[in-house]
């Protein structure tokens, strides 16, 4: 009777534990949240995420440069990840034990984990040296190229859980192949597909390093990809070792916008693979 | 001379050198109901499926032999099945499958009429609307879902999903639909809809079904073929087969012994 209650109470001590490290390890984000919105909120207005940067001393002015930047950032990184994402992540799914698929699952998750200052580094000798200058391109390329993984990862993993009956249902009806793979098999994994896509923004939203060698900041508004252009996390990065008070409060803010946009994509993941 | 809608000639099918279906001879009538049984891993779902060359689709597979569609349009033409478009053969001889796969992003309505859309075949409003109304009259499915046409096909009880996936493959106008083990996912009441609605459809298809089912079998099917490790070791119509078989094998598998 004795050894029961014994064996119930290290259960329950047990189960105090894991509740109490599952608790701890929110703590790290949750002190991130509250600092940067403590910090933050207060600077932010619509004329920050309207205007553009005033010189130090001048009041006002905001961070509209940034937000278009990272803006343009993403949507050239998404133009180059997603097609290449999904058509190797089909390839994968579907000739997935060849000798090909092996290799390129290989190289992929290699390049998972490559430092993205490396990525930045290669860039640079790619693109920004021969054309000889910084430019919002090499800074979105060397984005797509992290963004690549994660998203050839989902769709692949998603594509191999629609059930094989789904694709025969459409062969059996004399559709080819290639309509088959079009029409049937990445419309259902679609929601998936999509996952990984908003997974992988959120991801490379946040990243400076491979954008120092890159798309290399600009204090002014630009639409042009060949050239310099700036970027949420670059702003806040020159910003926060600015030795004035101003553009530290200005830092702040742009964290503070940078966090809820990557939060809100990483809720909006959540609710459509939940579905 | 009964009329003929499908012969296979030394049918032989194998996986990577392993052979599943051997030299297999069968002529399967007009608008009838011919049944597939035998224990599993016999080959039966193998055969069905070099009807319709769906079994060229698994890696290293092969087929040797001859499969002869007759269609009867104006005259009768004979369509060595491997030696067309494999596609075109599927637009001819529908499948079933085990377990019933509407396509999930697609409404009932598109459904029906998928082999249309997947296959880029323009339809006129009207001419799919008829075309949806008339097949899932067909398969008695009408009546329970008129109202919630453009719903998710998924959305449906299993026995409906499953007449959903056979109005898919009428829809093509087939010769012949094949029909692999279809109610084996099913409850016994959805089960005696599909057979049911089998009897039905004999007039205007012919029906190929495969089941490990002997009750089945001799409760739907014109003609039966009993296949054992491969090999096709009885054939002929289902009363005479059942009543007076021919082969100690396939005694030994109606009575149970064997299976």
């Amino acid at each position: 009777m004795k050894s029961y209650h014994f064996r119930i109470l290290k259960s329950k001590i047990i189960s105090v534990f894991l509740t109490l490290f599952a608790i701890l390890s929110t703590v790290p984000f949750l002190l991130v949240l509250y600092f940067i919105i403590k910090n933050g909120i207060s600077v932010i207005n619509w004329e920050f995420l309207t205007s553009l940067p005033k010189p130090v001393g001048e009041p006002g002015g905001g961070i509209l440069n940034a937000i278009v930047g990272t803006t343009i950032l993403i949507i050239i990184a998404l133009i180059l990840a997603v097609p290449f994402g999904i058509f190797t992540g089909v390839f994968l799914a579907e000739k997935g034990d060849s000798k090909i698929a092996f290799l390129s699952r290989l190289v992929v998750e290699i390049l998972q984990g490559v430092p993205s200052i490396v990525v930045g580094i290669i860039v640079y000798l790619w693109i920004v040296k021969p054309m000889g200058h910084f430019s919002a391109l090499s800074g979105g390329v060397a984005l797509g190229i992290m963004m690549l993984p994660v998203v050839i990862k989902s769709t692949e993993e998603i594509l191999k859980l629609i059930p094989r009956e789904i694709k025969e249902a459409s062969l059996a009806l004399g559709v080819p192949y290639y309509k088959t793979i079009l029409k049937v098999v990445i419309p259902a994994g679609f929601s998936g597909i999509l996952t990984g896509i908003l997974a992988g923004t959120a991801r490379i939203a946040g990243e400076t390093a491979p954008l120092l060698f890159t798309a290399f900041g600009n204090p002014f508004l630009n639409f042009n990809i060949l050239k310099p252009i700036s970027a949420m996390p670059l702003l806040i990065f020159n910003y926060a070792v600015s030795p004035y008070e101003e553009w530290w409060a200005k830092a702040w803010g742009a964290s503070c916008i940078l966090v809820v946009f990557v939060l809100t994509l990483n809720i909006i993941t959540r609710l459509i693979s939940k579905r | 001379m009964t009329d003929i809608v499908l012969r296979t000639e030394n049918l032989t099918a194998s996986y990577d050198e392993h052979i599943v279906v051997k030299n297999v001879n069968l002529s399967i009538p007009r608008n009838s109901i011919t049944a597939i049984m035998g224990p599993s891993g016999c080959g039966k779902t193998t055969l069905i499926r070099c009807f319709n060359r769906m079994h060229e689709l698994s890696p290293k597979a092969k087929v040797e032999g001859k499969v002869i569609l007759i269609e009867k349009n104006h005259q009768i033409e004979e369509i060595d099945v491997y030696s067309i478009d494999p596609m075109l053969v599927r637009r001819k001889i529908g499948m079933v499958f085990q377990k019933p796969n509407p396509f999930p992003t697609m409404s009932i309505y598109e459904n029906v009429i998928a082999g249309y859309i997947l296959n880029g075949i323009k339809l006129k409003k009207s001419e799919a609307d008829e075309i949806v109304e008339e097949t899932l009259k067909k398969v008695s499915l009408w009546d329970e879902v008129k109202d919630r046409l453009h719903k998710k096909g998924t959305f449906l009880s299993g026995g409906q999903q499953q007449r959903l996936c056979i109005a898919r493959a009428l829809a093509m106008k087939p010769d012949i639909i094949l029909l692999d083990e279809p109610t084996s996912a099913l409850d016994p009441v959805a089960t005696l809809k599909i057979e049911e609605l089998l009897e039905q459809l004999k007039d205007t298809v012919t029906i190929v079904i495969v089941t490990h089912n002997v009750g089945q079998a001799g409760r739907i099917s014109d003609y039966v073929a009993f296949m054992y490790l491969g090999e096709l070791i009885e054939y002929g119509p289902t009363d005479v087969v059942f009543t007076r078989p021919r082969h100690e094998k396939t005694e030994e598998f109606l009575s149970g012994k064997i299976g």
